[in-house]
């Protein structure tokens, strides 16, 4: 009997230990969907905790009564046992219980489907567009058009409008909410919002290609002050850099070697390939916010971009290092 | 099944024939030959199994190159191309090429001499079924050679496995290689189907089939639903790729969430195709070694008909996230919720059947605790999913691929390899050793729930699946070692299963009935004849054997039956009489069985001998007892047809991928050409040419040939001409 207390203990020792596990990861697992850090993700974080805790309760239960009946009846002499056939009264139990375990799970599931499919009042409008492999965003109401690293206003909601230029990807920022997929040739929706100023980080989970895995994404959350001056600062047009420098002579490059055909640079060009690099060293990553951004890394980057970022649509342009060196020098004007 | 009174009147006259382009093979072929030209269920069951289990060997390689690559962040080992074509050949192979036809290989082999039958209802589209498997799975797999294998995962979402995004033929191998695939499921469903319906044993109801029968033949039915749909969807996919349709094209209007309604309206079904053999070998193996009978056996039964009813009303909880809008996505969290309760009431019968048993903790058991034990937490995750908002945060998470290995690896395969463990003795005549079989047991299970148990946690803390590479700094690293550490133990514990097998060659004779089990499959040889039973059996109990052997006391206890004529009045008290009559129970039986298999264990010649006081009391069994007339045993001839058509589809295959119109309209010939001299084959051959008489030493008959007297078993069904 104490032995069998003792399973009991060790088995609901491991399934306290896992949950804890679980619940203090947040801080060095930065994309942890069970630290949430707003409104959405927490109100999917208060639904699914109760939930665990069920599953916890059945799983002891049933590991454990499935350990003690392999110990306790294993072979021993005696008398063969009683050929039990069934129990019709047991049957309807634990077809019934469960059921109504079931549907105390299944009511607020679906009353928090609803409310999270609300449309919130008062919300930054987004248009987030899934490229292979990278996020455009646009502030079609602010007049703003970004990439990667979304910034959002603390406490304000973010309403996004999420489409697809080309594959299925999907988006997601696990602490502020849950993912949608980015379907082409549909608009679906999504929000988002943080409780407190921060970096989150995200990436795509639909698998879209051979860098899936470095399309990466960041939600920058903001005092609503620091927003606005973010929101200034975007609209701004690109200031051309004082001539005879190298960043004068990078962005001639920047022209002569075709970059413009992809990229906008605001005042400079206009494609629309690429991401837009008006603001390009207004963010701390690039690529996919597959690397950070700093001229090492570009410089790996203009190197050989499919070589280091498997299938960029951005070819090798075989760039001298000095070439890169003034590309770098134009590019980090563009705060 | 094909008993035929003698001659058979399926036969062509000779010199009416169309003559032949080969000549059939004669007899009972051994060798390649034999192999090569089997239209034997248990032979075509053994060579499922065997293929697909080196298809499990390739699929767990591919498995250990993730582990390997992702053991490490920012590794290097693998190239995000070839991550993504293992990865997808992964999930392909071990749901195509391995779970299936381990379960089709396993309900090839055991519904027949489970149901008392002599073969399947249709011996040649069975060859066929297999063969197709192997030319699909060798097909799909060719691709690595000719340039790349497929890389769009395993459900290939469009528009990224269009042509514009994927144009080389990589997806192309998976579009025809499942298509292929599809019609060897097809045609196995139906053949298993048919048998199961028209070629029990007489006495053989419904409600007395072994619980593996019900189990697979659900599974069947599943698959000839299920494998239409994700034919549409491919062919449709395949009409985007090769002729430049627009069927799943974003760009030109078409909606890619087409595509996945088709695949998962199959997928999911797939889920408990894939599953629901797995239990039936569970709720088989349970009860035999806590020596007490499945509990509940008709909610067993109905659970498992109820789980495939509704696996058809869940598939868009695979889409939770796609945008289909709150009132869809509410409708399916219900379902999805729904089909947990004849999920859970199966976990809770297995455990009422070990309640108070006597269990014997053999290999066979602790693989079948393991599937219980494991797939009870892959369920629990399973209900998580189905909580609509927690999902959004789980979905496409390793969270998930946690999830659906507790179910299939947890699930499906340590219920498959119970099976393996329990049916090697019928199947060879000797039994794998315990103490490797523990080994593998223990291996696996600490390998299987390090590699996966962790992955709940990097799902949830959000690591996405199908990434070839994750950057540090995530808090992934550690877990990600360990699973890859876990998968080591797995791949260990596989090399010991193996180990085991070759040690085993020289494991001395098993006996027919090593376990003291209690369905039919036990009551033959092992391995069983060609013919199965030298007499049909006549069947009165569910669970026969078992009550040849045993009977309940007042109590309720089991105890053996005596088997002399002193207790007659103990069997006059007995309230559950269902004892046997064998059909075997005439005086010449005993010889026959003698001469086929060199000897009988003892329970079967008890059974025997008593046989002749005993009258079969069902209700149900108003077969006529099968005369000595009927044991004129013709079994079903061999044909090279079903290999050669089979081999026809890669042919056309080959030849629409890289557009060569002539091989490809060659391979459609050779598929004719193989269909029409497979129609014009007699399925049996008349003896004088060749055909296969199976040597039974049996008394003399006159060729009487009444043609509508009934065969042992199925009086209606003629030989199928398949």
């Amino acid at each position: 009997m104490s032995g069998r207390r003792h399973r009991l203990l060790k088995c609901s020792g491991v399934v306290l230990l896992l949950l804890f596990l679980v619940a203090c990861g947040s801080k060095k697992t930065p994309q942890n969907s069970l630290s949430p850090a707003g409104e959405y993700a927490r109100t999917i974080d208060n639904l699914i905790d109760p939930v665990f805790i069920v599953a916890a309760v059945v799983f002891v239960l049933v590991e454990g009564l499935a350990l003690l009946f392999v110990i306790r009846y294993r072979q021993r002499p005696g008398p063969e046992p009683v050929q039990v056939h069934g129990n019709t009264r047991l049957e309807v139990g634990w077809t019934l219980v469960p059921f109504l375990i079931l549907v105390t799970i299944a009511v607020p599931t679906i009353i928090t489907i609803f409310k999270l499919a609300d449309e919130p009042p008062n919300a930054v409008n987004v248009t987030v567009i899934g490229h292979q492999w990278w996020w455009e965003y646009r502030y079609d109401d602010l007049g703003i058009v970004s990439a990667n690293e979304l910034h959002l206003p603390v406490g304000r909601p973010v309403q996004l409008k999420l489409q697809s230029v080309d594959v299925i990807h999907s988006y997601w920022v696990p602490r502020l909410n849950g993912k949608t997929d980015v379907v082409p040739g549909r608009t679906n929706h999504s929000k988002l919002k943080a409780e407190r100023p921060g970096t989150y980080i995200g990436q795509c989970t639909e698998f879209c290609g051979l860098s899936h895995a470095n399309m990466r994404n960041r939600a920058v959350a903001q005092t609503p002050a620091d927003f606005d001056a973010w929101v200034k600062g975007q609209q701004q047009a690109a200031v051309a850099p004082a001539a005879n420098t190298d960043a004068a002579t990078g962005m001639t490059l920047f022209t002569s070697k075709g970059c413009t055909g992809c990229h906008t640079v605001q005042g400079l060009s206009k494609g629309a390939v690429g991401p837009n690099l008006t603001h390009l060293y207004s963010r701390s990553t690039f690529a996919g916010s597959m690397f950070d951004l700093n001229a090492t890394e570009l410089r790996k980057w203009l190197h050989d971009p499919p070589g280091v970022k498997p299938g960029s649509k951005m070819p090798n342009l075989n760039l001298s290092a000095d070439e890169i060196q003034k590309l770098i020098a134009y590019l980090e004007t563009l705060k | 099944m094909t008993i035929t009174t003698d001659p058979p009147r399926t036969a062509v006259a000779p010199e009416d024939a169309p003559p032949r382009l080969l000549r059939r093979p004669s007899g009972y072929a051994h060798g390649l030959w034999g192999w090569l030209t089997t239209v034997d269920h248990k032979k075509i069951g053994i060579m499922y199994g065997v293929t697909a289990f080196i298809f499990f060997i390739l699929g767990g390689l591919e498995a250990m190159l993730l582990r390997i690559q992702l053991g490490s962040p920012e590794s290097t080992f693998l190239s995000a191309d070839t991550y993504n074509q293992v990865f997808t050949m992964h999930g392909t192979t071990m749901i195509f090429l391995v779970v299936m036809p381990l379960s089709a290989g396993l309900a090839n082999y055991l519904i027949p001499l489970m149901i008392g039958a002599r073969d399947v209802a249709f011996p040649r589209l069975n060859a066929f079924g297999y063969w197709v498997f192997l030319v699909g799975g060798l097909f799909m797999y060719t691709s690595f050679i000719f340039g790349g294998a497929p890389n769009g995962g395993w459900f290939g979402y469009p528009p990224n496995t269009l042509k514009a995004f994927s144009p080389g033929h990589n997806i192309d191998y998976w579009v025809f290689g499942l298509q292929i695939l599809g019609i060897a499921s097809l045609t196995g469903a139906i053949n298993l189907i048919v048998t199961t319906l028209n070629m029990r044993a007489p006495g053989m109801s419904l409600f007395r089939m072994p619980i593996f029968v019900w189990m697979s033949v659900i599974a069947q039915f599943l698959l000839l639903f299920a494998i239409p749909v994700i034919t549409v969807a491919l062919f449709l996919l395949m009409f985007d790729r090769q002729f430049g349709a627009n069927f799943f094209n974003a760009q030109a209007g078409s909606d890619p969430l087409l595509w996945q309604h088709l695949f998962w309206l199959f997928g999911h079904p797939e889920v408990y195709i894939l599953i629901l053999p797995a239990m039936g070998v569970v709720s088989e193996i349970l009860p035999v070694f806590t020596r007490k009978p499945l509990f509940g056996y008709q909610v067993m039964v109905f659970s498992g008909i109820a789980i495939a009813f509704m696996g058809w009303g869940v598939w868009a909880h695979h889409m939770f996230v796609s945008g289909i809008g709150p009132v869809a996505t509410s409708a399916f969290a219900a379902s999805t919720m729904l089909i947990a309760v004849p999920t859970g009431v199966k976990i809770f019968n297995w455990l009422a059947t070990m309640w108070r048993g006597q269990i014997r903790t053999k290999v066979p058991f602790l693989f079948a605790v393991g599937f219980v034990t494991m797939f009870t937490i892959g369920g629990l995750s399973g209900v998580t999913h189905g909580v609509v908002p927690a999902d959004t945060q789980q979905t496409d998470t390793y969270y998930v691929v946690a999830h659906f290995h507790y179910v299939l690896f947890g699930g499906s395969m340590f219920g498959l390899f119970a099976g393996a463990y329990y049916w090697y003795p019928k199947l060879t005549n000797k039994l794998l050793n315990e103490k490797l079989g523990k080994l593998h047991f223990w291996l696996m299970l600490i390998g299987f729930n390090l590699t996966f148990g962790p992955m709940h946690l990097l799902g949830l803390w959000g690591m996405p699946r199908r990434v070839y590479t994750y950057p540090s700094g995530r808090g992934w690293d550690f877990w990600n070692l360990m699973s890859t550490v876990g998968s080591f133990l797995i791949a260990i514990s596989i090399l010991v299963f193996i180990v085991n097998m070759i040690k085993t060659r020289k494991a001395g004779p098993a006996g027919d009935d090593p376990w003291d089990a209690r369905t039919l499959e036990w009551t033959t040889s092992s391995p069983p004849p060609e013919y199965n039973f030298a007499v049909v059996p006549l069947v009165t109990a569910r669970d026969d054997l078992w009550h040849r052997k045993y009977t309940e006391d007042e109590h309720g206890r089991a105890i053996p039956r005596v088997t002399s004529e002193e207790h007659d009045a103990d069997k006059e008290a007995d309230t559950d009489d269902d004892r046997v009559i064998s059909a075997a129970a005439t005086e010449g039986t005993g010889t026959i069985d003698a001469t086929v298999d060199g000897g009988t264990d003892s329970a079967k010649d008890g059974e025997v001998d008593e046989g002749h006081d005993d009258e079969d009391r069902s209700d149900e069994a108003v077969h006529p007892v099968p005369t000595a007339h009927d044991l004129h045993i013709h079994m079903p001839s061999p044909s090279y047809w079903p290999l050669f058509t089979a081999i026809g589809l890669a042919v056309v295959a080959y030849g629409m991928i890289y557009r060569v119109w002539i091989v490809a309209i060659l391979g459609g010939i050779w598929i004719l050409t193989g269909i029409y001299a497979w129609g014009m084959e007699p399925s049996a051959e008349p003896e004088a040419e060749g055909g296969q008489h199976v040597p039974v030493d049996e008394p003399d008959q006159p060729a009487d040939d009444d043609p509508d007297a009934p065969g042992p078993g199925s009086p209606e069904l003629e030989p199928v001409g398949s």
